[in-house]
């Protein structure tokens, strides 16, 4: 019927917002680079033995490790620039996986003073 | 019998159907969502493969802590950490391929993916080097655990690290003495070696050989993605494959970037 809209999507996607999927900009790559080295060299300095606090270290390189996934995730993998459902499927297998490992480790915790007691 | 279609044909010339457009898509933005949906969802499926191994971590390690403290510190922080910035750097290249290929630069697209390739043989030789070490020294998974010297000293004065505790209350499992020192070994240098101490390196070799098959599949399909980009198949229309392969890449990026403070950086 209309005659215009063939011609508008006639154009190949080259601006930044094409209908396949955003272009990221070498300065946003770069910059995500760049704050991903900084945390690996922090996370390095975080473990030595200068530097202790107690059972905090696990979940605070944890909490690095997860920093630096979600900058990936975002911007590497474009899950900030993409449909949101992509984001929302990606989220469901670290969910699922802290269910796993919530109700495994409750369980373990559970018995695990009968064990170690004999 | 077809849909009508709305979608344009590029140039002329082309025939009426875009090269690397299957005949069950109409436009190339419904196959390349179609596969990127199909892409997302095996990358949880990895994540969940990859999460049995990390429910087996977590377990291990809030059983038996003092396995770990212990074990890791026969791995080599240093190398680990080159690793991740290896992994790092092949991930931003890879993404600055993913540009390329959808802005239809051929030449830097060659040139991104064959850095990648390079970060992950960098990563796979670091690797080796790492086995070869702990093949050499007997450090091995469960009972082929045989070392031949103890780890390095941990930090100075590990006791007084815990102030809860005195420096001779080790948890019980431990063996007054390290079995597998030599004879010469000076009383100063004896240390309580916990029982067991197999099981971090059966971890550590399931969860870091798992990733390593992850690289080299990850590889396999850059090569493949790579000599595409050579033929010049890709360009503003069709990069679905190069995106793909991107996320697949990014995903092993991601693995490591929690196995590398699991395993490496415990204290």
């Amino acid at each position: 019927m209309s005659t215009d809209a063939p011609a508008l999507e006639a154009q190949p996607p080259v601006h930044e917002h094409g209908p396949m999927g955003h272009v990221v900009s070498p300065a946003v790559l770069l910059a995500v680079f760049a704050v991903l080295v900084l945390l690996t060299l922090i996370t390095v300095a975080a473990a030595t033995p200068r530097l202790d606090f107690g059972p905090w270290n696990v979940w605070i390189a944890l909490g690095i490790a997860t920093i630096k996934a979600s900058l990936v995730a975002l911007y590497f993998m474009h899950l900030r620039y993409d449909n949101p459902f992509y984001g929302l499927l990606f989220v469901t297998a670290p969910l699922f996986l802290a269910v796993l490992l919530g109700l495994v480790l409750l369980d373990v915790s559970g018995y695990q003073g009968d064990i170690q007691t004999g | 019998m077809s849909p009508p279609s709305t979608s344009v044909e590029p140039a002329a010339g082309h025939g009426d159907h875009p090269r690397f457009l299957a005949h069950h898509f109409d436009t190339p933005g419904q196959q390349f969502s179609a596969g990127k949906l199909g892409m997302w969802i095996f990358l949880v499926t990895e994540i969940l493969l990859f999460g049995g191994l990390f429910c087996w971590y977590a377990v291990y390690r809030s059983n038996h802590p003092e396995i770990f403290e212990y074990a890791h510190r026969y791995l080599d922080k240093t190398l680990g950490a080159i690793n991740t910035l290896i992994l790092i750097t092949s991930s931003l290249t890879m993404a600055w391929g993913v540009r390329c290929a959808q802005l239809g630069q051929r030449r830097l697209l060659v040139l991104c993916l064959a850095l990648t390739l390079a970060g992950g043989s960098g990563f796979l030789g670091i690797k080796y080097v790492e086995y070869r070490q702990k093949w050499r020294e007997g450090l091995l998974w469960a009972s082929r655990f045989n070392p031949k010297e103890p780890p390095p000293a941990a930090a100075p004065a590990t006791p007084k690290a815990r102030p809860g505790k005195p420096a001779s209350a080790w948890p019980p499992g431990l063996t007054e003495k390290p079995q597998a020192l030599a004879p010469a070994a000076t009383p100063a240098q004896r240390e309580p070696v916990p029982q067991h101490v197999g099981l971090f390196f059966s971890i550590y070799f399931m969860m870091t050989g798992l990733h390593g098959l992850h690289v080299i599949a990850g590889m396999t399909a850059i090569g493949w993605i790579l000599v595409r980009s050579v033929k010049g198949h890709f360009g503003p229309q069709y990069f679905g494959p190069v995106d793909y392969v991107g996320l697949y890449w990014h995903l092993v990026d991601l693995v490591w970037i929690y196995l590398f403070p699991l395993l490496y950086l415990i204290h």
